[in-house]
């Protein structure tokens, strides 16, 4: 009797270790397939304009990344609005954040809720509203209104990273350094800073990944001025060259490189004792 | 009630004019409609190791960060010698603080920690880093420098949180119930080890507790507070012998307060009848309704005194040191504790009938409880 149960409880747990194992293996494929297509296709050497079919091995489309024309200016004009919009809002966020956590203002759950608009409403809504809003000051559109653009929709990001670190914040640290001599700024600078500089970092990579492939609400207000995932988009309808996967390969790289270093650096930090 | 708080006048032996290094004169602390601190006002001489004793939530913190720059008054004035405080940022007061929690910075070194008050005073390099080597060394933790503060345990986190603060050679040390956090061994070394580095380096020291044994073993003086007031101010021996108000005398160690009337400059009747004899100056000019208050150790079971009152035993407990007897007389139930000084000595045991006694001196008069308690 309980060797039935016990070779039906072995079989399950067999059948139930491979089903995991399974899912997993076909969870992570369909994860990384994708990826690792357009990794291969930096290397194809497609014949038509499409690069849609494998042809051929070659370090060409690495060699001449920027053999497109417009995609230097593209790539260079989607770097500029991402290192500004991820400062700009990283800063203007974390300064947002430290009101809306430390001090108790008029308005304060009204900004709190205001905060969370840019995050909900849908991409579409906000890109179209912003046109609107350009149209009617007669802004030229250009890069000024796609960085406005960015900015905006990146705050919101960079507060809600920054405050969940704040919210969390011991403030007798703060009174322990103002106790032991530390004026405000001091306080802010030793103590407050270094403290959320973890949050701030995350804020800003966060930032400047959303603003570097923001497609929908750039397309509204870029004018004339292409990006890099506006330029994409264009090629795409009358041929996508294999550049194209290059700097989507490069891209993805780097990302991964940065996170490696991060857990790395936490780690270590771990270990160390800091945090 | 009512009994103003009055600052003692300076110990005997000491010479020189008496130097005050914080004053609070009629300091009042309101979050919105809670009084956290009511009109307070006290004097804390330099040198002195002060408590502030009192029970949860009776405004013990609010005056100590008050005086820290953490919190304004209401109304009322801080003096810090004699400087006018009030408005002063925290980093422009002579003071430093304990704080509970420790508060020590998680991303610097425990040489850091200590170094940061010198830093902001700019202190040079060289002289720093000795300074701070020193100080480490007085708390005993000396070739921790370099840990961060989560590598420390509890009691050796609380150290390096006295040494930051101290290494600033502040006017006065303010204490938030630092040893709230550690166990009860760890808590008495660490009472020790407060009272003689106190006394090894002379500053004054504030230290905020709700421990009464806490209190009375580190303190020179005391403050008991109740509900955002000063009851009494004392020295400890002060405080037990001579309790002015019903709270002191329940807050400080077992007290028998009996209801009775004053009958004359140095005599309670109480309502039984029997005639208590007090000191003169314990009725402090009280008339009318008081409660006579004697402290359970101070009872004699075997007569000799010139109070008595006659009783019997209702309970006994034998507890090492001494036996506790509970005694139900015609003025109310006694606590007693009587020392077991000879081995075997049989005791009263629960029937028995018996006349307590004690001297007039041991008696101490408080304003009555009826209709406050
Ligand atoms: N920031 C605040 N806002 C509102 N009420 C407060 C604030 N701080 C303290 N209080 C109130 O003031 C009163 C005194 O508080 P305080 O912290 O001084 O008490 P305490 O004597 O230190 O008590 P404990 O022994 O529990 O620490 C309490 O009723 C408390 O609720
Ligand atoms: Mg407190």
């Amino acid at each position: 009797m309980s060797g039935v149960m016990d070779l039906g409880g072995r079989a399950w747990a067999l059948a139930r270790r491979n089903v995991l194992a399974a899912y997993s293996v076909l969870f992570f494929a369909y994860l990384l397939l994708p990826i690792a297509i357009v990794i291969a296709f930096s290397f194809n050497n497609p014949t038509g304009r499409f690069n849609y079919v494998w042809q051929g091995f070659t370090w060409n489309n690495w060699r001449y990344w920027d053999g497109v024309p417009g995609l230097r200016g593209a790539i260079e004009l989607s770097l500029e609005i991402a290192v500004i919009a991820s400062l700009v809002a990283t800063a203007l966020g974390t300064l947002v954040a430290l009101a809306l956590v430390r001090y108790g203002f008029r308005g304060r759950g009204a900004t709190n809720l205001l905060i969370f608009l840019p995050l909900s409403t849908p991409e579409i809504v906000l890109g179209a509203s912003l046109l609107t809003l350009f149209l009617n000051a007669n802004v030229a559109f250009g890069f000024w209104t796609i960085l406005i653009a960015h900015i905006m929709f990146c705050i919101s990001f960079a507060v809600v990273t920054v405050k969940a670190r704040l919210v969390g914040f011991d403030r007798h640290l703060e009174e322990a350094a103002m106790d032991l001599g530390a004026n405000e700024w001091a306080t802010f600078q030793k103590v407050t800073l270094p403290l959320i500089a973890p949050a701030i970092l995350a804020a800003l990579l966060l930032c400047f990944a959303i603003s570097i492939d923001d497609f929908v609400v750039t397309y509204f207000n870029s004018g004339t001025r292409i990006t890099f995932p506006l330029f994409v988009w264009g090629s795409a309808r009358i041929g996508a060259p294999p550049q194209i996967n290059v700097i989507g390969t490069a891209i993805f790289v780097v990302a991964v490189g940065l996170m490696v270093t991060n857990v790395l650096v936490q780690n270590r930090r771990g270990k160390r004792g800091l945090v | 009630m009512a009994v103003e708080p009055r600052v003692a006048p300076a110990p005997a032996g000491q010479t020189g004019p008496r130097i005050v290094d914080v004053r609070l004169e009629g300091v009042t602390k309101r979050f919105d409609d809670v009084v956290a601190v009511d009109d307070l006002s006290l004097e804390i001489e330099q040198g002195s190791f002060f408590a502030l004793l009192g029970p949860s939530g009776c405004g013990k913190t609010t005056t100590l960060r008050m005086i820290g720059g953490f919190e304004e008054p209401t109304s009322g004035t801080i003096f810090l010698g004699d400087r006018d405080v009030v408005g002063l940022p925290p980093y422009r007061r002579d003071v430093n603080t304990v704080f509970q929690s420790y508060a020590l910075f998680p991303h610097l070194s425990i040489f850091e920690n200590v170094a940061f008050g010198l830093r902001r005073q700019g202190a040079e390099r060289k002289g720093l880093r000795g300074r701070v080597l020193e100080m480490l060394h007085l708390v005993e933790l000396e070739g921790m420098e370099r840990r961060k503060p989560r590598q420390l345990s509890g009691g050796q986190q609380q150290r390096v949180a006295l040494a930051r603060a101290l290494v600033c050679s502040p006017r006065v040390l303010l204490l938030d119930e630092p040893l709230g956090a550690l166990d009860l061994k760890l808590r008495k070394q660490m009472q020790l080890f407060l009272k003689r580095i106190q006394h090894d380096i002379g500053i004054t020291f504030i230290h905020v507790t709700h421990d009464q044994e806490e209190a009375m073993t580190m303190a020179d003086r005391i403050a008991v507070m109740n509900k955002g007031r000063i009851d009494q101010l004392g020295s400890p021996d002060e405080l037990y012998e001579r309790p002015e108000t019903p709270f002191v005398a329940g807050f400080l160690g077992v007290s028998n307060l009996l209801p009775g009337t004053v009958a004359g400059a140095d005599v309670v009747r109480l309502d039984d009848g029997t005639q208590v004899h007090v000191a003169a100056e314990a009725l402090q000019g009280r008339t009318g309704r008081v409660a006579v208050g004697i402290r359970p150790e101070k009872i004699r079971i075997d007569g000799g005194d010139a109070n008595t009152l006659p009783g019997t035993v209702s309970e006994s407990a034998y507890v090492g040191v001494a036996t506790q007897y509970i005694v139900e007389t015609g003025s109310g139930r006694l606590t007693v504790y009587v020392q077991n000084v000879r081995p075997g000595a049989e005791g009263a045991a629960p029937g028995d009938r018996l006349t307590l006694s004690w001297s007039p001196d041991a008696t101490f008069v408080v304003d009555s409880t009826e209709g406050s308690a």
